[in-house]
């Protein structure tokens, strides 16, 4: 039972998933009488899933019920269980968010059901030490979310479907060829093992495993969205529907930097290969960084522009993931800032997209000069998306800004000042465009008065989120801590 | 060269051909069909491995059931109206990344020195396949599982219209 018990949160997903597959059918058995229950229902039972689900983690915690599920597949540490709560928390916030945005759709409880089962596979992601449960989990994810994509079937969001569906199964293939290399060298797709046959390996092994890893980094790099891998980002960030977008946004980028700390601090986590792939982070961090911003500047369409941020923004974490190598005190601080970085940009991005799904529903656009004097027609959603956008840029008391100065912080620490450098240089680029949108709010004219009205279940994921980061600006400790211990899982 | 290298060879070249007929032939129901080829000429090194399961797994599902699903699918689509659809002006520079890709990996492949022990290959009894498959790979045979879930509700989802709302 133990294996059950540890493997709960993602079991409760799942479940809840073919409970709102059934109940869907339910309805439709119970005629056109109950049809106007029917939305909110099923938006109450995904809810509920992603609760229970929170709730399922926080009692592993409370109980010490970690460790070790299904014969070595699982391990539900405090790396994993950071996860959980992450990527829960997430599908809420995309689920409340959702709400509104389904009002027309037939396939509410298929969509529920598919924010749920991806969900279910990000947390698998962060929780499977064996590479052929990685890989099934990555498809699970995957595939999940390349319907989501294509979901509103018109042809922006089904060119953007085929798109992701396309690139997603070459990198896919890149992963998984990486993973039959670093099978054939080891003998082993547990990862433990392999980090054990890697750290004895005296260099005859050396070149596959070099080729292994940049297998490796080119797969997740596109879940991660890092350039040279970001081709497919502003398309399908542009056509799916935006609550997806900013599911694509947080919880898949999340997934991918989770599954790639998980394989390469165990599996390649020795000093001889490590110092190789931190160089490499080291170098993506900066092209992601500055190829982001740079191309950021000149978006038109907010969409677009949050999509090249989020690029930038990974390359904002890459630097965490490029201290772990560059010395071993250095494991846990590095670690730890993309950890706290990933939870800050949580809020933080869903807080942006939600504000945009609310004012681009209203005014039907997407366009960044259409948001002009939306403060005069919302000045809480103007606020909201403000708050967002100062946090994205690093502006204090916002979460943004602590995530950041942790992050360059470890850099200095780690004698990578030319990437803190390359960082700050870019903050201040990416200032620029955040800054314009609020100063087109606030300061153009707006095309009408009619003033724009959020939903209710809208506004509450869009309070979620503000507050939430406005939290964590004031009073970091409790996820600093909670990012240390899930680190202190590869000390 | 003993005669199960002859056959390996033999396969592994079939093999190979298939694979390059599915992506080299302009028409997709060629493609289709080398794909059988290339699916049954596995099957003949799972028989070499003295895994006859796998093999006729192999020749049932996917020489047999996943091509003609394939089929099936370019029928119903009318995929044949389109057989340009997949070709571009990149052509080189996609074949030139890929050569280039090809050549990388077989040197790495040469230049190390895979480890990993040479064993005696044995016929593996049902039973301890069925344990292994159902006890300890359970995760994933139901992770997988659940993919196909989601790829059948995914297809119901894009297949169908959205009148009737």
């Amino acid at each position: 039972m133990d294996s059950v018990n540890r493997f709960g949160p993602e079991l409760i997903l799942l479940a809840m998933a073919a409970v709102i597959i059934l109940a869907d059918i339910g309805w439709a058995l119970a005629g056109t009488g109950a049809e106007r229950m029917r939305r909110p229902a099923l938006g109450a039972l995904a809810l509920t899933g992603t609760a229970a689900s929170i709730i399922w983690s926080a009692l592993l915690i409370a109980f010490d019920e970690q460790g070790e599920a299904f014969s070595g597949m699982i391990r539900v540490d405090d790396f994993a269980l950071f996860f959980n709560f992450l990527f829960a928390g997430t599908a809420a916030i995309v689920i409340l968010a959702s709400i509104d945005f389904l009002r027309r759709n037939r396939f509410v409880a298929e969509y529920y059901a598919l924010i749920l089962a991806s969900t279910a596979g990000m947390m698998l992601l962060a929780s499977t030490i064996d590479l052929i449960a990685i890989f099934v989990a990555l498809e699970l994810t995957g595939i999940s979310l390349y319907i989501l994509v294509a979901f509103m079937k018109d042809g922006r969001s089904s060119e953007a479907g085929l798109k992701y569906l396309l690139l997603g199964a070459i990198s896919s293939a890149v992963a998984l060829y990486g993973m039959a290399y670093l099978f054939g060298i080891t003998g082993s797709t547990s990862l433990d093992e392999i980090g054990l046959v890697v750290s004895e390996a005296n260099g005859e092994t050396r070149s596959a495993l070099v080729l292994a890893m940049v297998f490796l980094i080119a797969g997740f790099g596109f879940k991660m969205a890092i350039v040279p891998f970001q081709m497919w980002v502003p398309d399908v960030y542009e056509g799916a529907p935006t609550p997806v977008t900013a599911f694509l946004s947080v919880g898949s980028k999340a997934a991918g930097f989770a599954v790639v700390m998980r394989i390469f601090l165990t599996a390649l986590g020795d000093g001889s290969i490590s110092s190789d792939w931190a160089t490499v982070f080291a170098i993506l961090a900066a092209i992601s960084m500055s190829l982001g911003n740079i191309t950021a500047l000149v978006q038109g369409n907010i969409k677009r522009m949050l999509g090249y941020s989020s690029i930038a923004q990974a390359g904002t974490f890459l630097i965490g993931l490029a201290v772990v190598a560059a010395a071993d005190p250095q494991l846990l601080l590095g670690t730890s800032a993309v950890l706290f970085f990933l939870g800050t940009y949580a809020f933080t991005n869903l807080g942006a997209f939600i504000a945009v799904i609310a004012i681009s529903s209203k005014i039907g656009s997407d366009q960044i000069a259409d948001y002009a004097g939306v403060a005069k027609r919302s000045p809480l959603l103007a606020l909201g998306l403000t708050i967002c956008l100062l946090s994205l840029t690093g502006i204090p008391p916002t979460a943004g800004f602590i995530a950041k100065v942790y992050v360059f912080n470890a850099a200095v620490q780690a004698d990578l000042v030319w990437l803190a450098i390359v960082g700050v240089l870019n903050s201040v680029v990416a200032a620029y465009y955040y800054l314009r949108v609020v100063l087109n709010m606030y300061t153009a004219e707006p095309a009408s008065e009619e003033s724009i009205q959020p939903g209710y279940y809208l506004g509450l994921a869009m309070v979620v989120a503000v507050v939430g980061l406005l939290v964590i600006g004031i009073f970091p400790s409790p996820l600093l801590e909670a990012s240390e211990a899930a680190a202190r899982v590869f000390g | 060269m003993s005669y199960e290298e002859v056959i390996f060879y033999f396969v592994a070249a079939v093999t190979v051909l298939g694979a390059l007929g599915v992506v080299l032939t302009r028409n997709v129901v060629h493609s289709a069909l080398f794909l059988i080829l290339a699916l049954l000429a596995v099957a003949g090194v799972f028989i070499l491995l003295s895994a006859e399961f796998l093999a006729i797994v192999q020749i049932l599902i996917y020489g047999g059931a996943v091509t003609i699903l394939i089929l099936f699918v370019m029928m119903l689509t009318r995929v044949r109206d389109m057989p340009q659809a997949l070709d571009g002006p990149q052509r080189p520079f996609a074949a030139l990344a890929a050569g280039a890709f090809l050549v990388l990996s077989v040197l790495a492949a040469l230049s190390s020195d895979w480890p990993g022990e040479t064993r005696e290959i044995t016929v593996v009894p049902f039973r301890e396949m069925g344990e292994a498959l159902f006890r300890d790979w359970a995760v994933p045979f139901e992770v997988a599982s659940l993919v196909l879930l989601v790829a059948l509700i995914g297809a119901i989802v894009l297949a169908r219209g959205e009148e009737g709302e």
